[in-house]
């Protein structure tokens, strides 16, 4: 795993010295189940399927406190969008199915704009989606009160953008992607 | 002089007021911002999390957009501005080939604060200033993105930025000492894991109270956003009764420089800024 951390994506681990500066910084510990210092031990002992179904990774919010400080400079938060993407490509279910789904949606919502997100329906997929997997009424009441009260305001449209001009190009970068899509 | 500029998808969304805000400010300022024509979503956490390729070859598109418009480009968001910036390092570098556009890399990327507060502007500002606003006591909230990494975004004082408190200075508000201002608030996990948000975002409420703020002011839609949209939900849950309004930066300039839509702008917000200005003398009372 370390090495072809280190091919795929020149984001070396081994000058890890493990003096825990980016767990030390990290707002998210509170959520994780393994630290990021921990992450990065991990990655350099190969125990690759512990941080593929781990939660950490998801829950990272790429605030990139631990990338600017690490004394060797690694980029810890890079790491963590590389284990992500590498659980998908396996076919992990993620730990953190909700957050998954919300960037598979994001993703999908341009391509399928032709090149802009249209929040609205972002959320409104992200909202079934959600309803459908774990039906929680308070949620629910919560999300729609705060969706009229932006609609109220006149700041939720709910058509999209128009499709740009180069659409057919931002579909060629899909194309080549390769984003899975389960 | 022009600049072209990349307003990102949620100024034509939920941060419209941002928008507007930002339009206000800069005819007063006879600054021509010029929007990118075509400009394409950046990919944002979605894609920099899921799909590297996505995560350079967006932004990369609105960078040879606007090279080949010729202007530097400015972008108020502070996502947009790193996922920009990000896509102009790829370029420099091994990764280019694959990226398959054509940048030389000739232009400067600005975020907005940067951009309305570098010098000599700040100082222009100054003698424009209709009404100072006295006794407003603020603490700047930088959130993440705009300033980190530094070898991504080329900010030198991406621990401690100071450009917020510089402007409120300028603008005669108290800006407030506070060690919270660089710290996440977590927007792009708002949607997935609310919970998360209401730790996070309670924090930040309540290390500003204890600054002595009475309010945020953001240079970040998602920011605002996020300490804004959440604010009730976090009071009924810790139950307390907060109530600090969220100003976007360029609303306070306008403000202080006499804009007329300012009360339109702050109408927005989801927690009303109205009244806190309306107790400091800032702003007539509603008819």
């Amino acid at each position: 795993m370390v090495e072809q951390l280190a091919e795929e994506t020149h984001l070396g681990v081994s000058s890890c010295y493990q003096c825990k500066k980016c767990s030390s910084g990290c707002p998210l510990t509170f959520a994780m189940d393994l630290l990021p210092d921990q992450v990065i031990r991990l990655a350099l002992l190969g125990q690759e399927e512990r941080l593929l179904g781990s939660r950490t990774i998801w829950v990272c919010s790429a605030c990139e406190t631990c990338t600017t400080r690490c004394p060797n400079g690694i980029d810890i938060a890079g790491v963590m969008d590389w284990l992500k993407e590498e659980a998908l490509r396996q076919g992990k279910t993620a730990a953190q199915p909700e957050v998954a789904a919300f960037h598979r949606f994001f993703l999908e919502g341009i391509r399928d704009n032709g090149g802009r997100l249209a929040e609205s329906r972002l959320i409104r997929r992200f909202t079934l989606f959600r309803l459908w997997r774990r039906p929680d009424v308070g949620a629910l009441l919560d999300n729609l009160k705060i969706g009229w009260q932006l609609w109220r305001r006149g700041r939720l449209r709910l058509g999209g953008p128009p499709a740009l001009q180069g659409k057919v190009e931002i579909g060629r970068l899909f194309a080549n992607s390769r984003l899975s899509t389960p | 002089m022009k600049v072209s500029y990349y307003p990102g998808c949620s100024l034509e969304g939920t941060a419209l007021d941002y928008a507007a805000s930002i339009a206000g400010v800069t005819r007063f300022l006879e600054l021509e911002l010029a929007e990118l024509e075509d400009w394409n979503c950046c990919g944002a956490s979605a894609a920099h999390s899921i799909n590297h390729h996505l995560a350079l070859a967006l932004p990369a598109r609105n960078l040879a957009l606007a090279e080949a418009a010729g202007c530097d480009v400015v972008v108020p968001c502070a996502l947009c501005f790193n996922r920009l910036k990000a896509a102009e390092k790829a370029l420099a570098g091994p990764e280019a080939a694959r990226l398959q556009v054509t940048y030389q890399g000739n232009i400067k990327i600005w975020d907005l604060l940067d951009y309305l507060t570098q010098e000599p502007r700040l100082e222009k500002l100054l003698p424009k200033i209709a009404q100072p606003l006295t006794d407003l006591k603020a603490v700047g909230y930088y959130g993440c993105l705009v300033a980190r990494p530094p070898a991504v975004t080329d900010k030198s004082d991406y621990e401690n930025p100071q450009n917020l408190e510089r402007l409120l200075e300028v603008l005669g508000a108290t800006s407030l000492d506070w060690s919270f201002k660089t710290d996440c608030c977590g927007a792009g996990l708002a949607v997935a894991r609310p919970d998360i948000i209401d730790t996070l975002v309670q924090r930040l409420y309540e290390r500003a109270l204890a600054a002595g703020a009475e309010c945020f002011v953001v240079s970040c839609q998602m920011c605002q956003a996020n300490l804004d949209l959440s604010q009730e939900r976090i009071s009924k849950k810790f139950g307390k009764d907060y109530h600090l309004p969220v100003f976007y930066f360029t609303e306070l300039i306008a403000l202080a420089l006499g804009h007329p839509q300012v009360p339109l702008w702050l109408s927005k917000h989801l927690v009303d800024p109205r009244p806190l200005l309306q107790s400091k003398g800032l702003m007539a009372p509603q008819a």
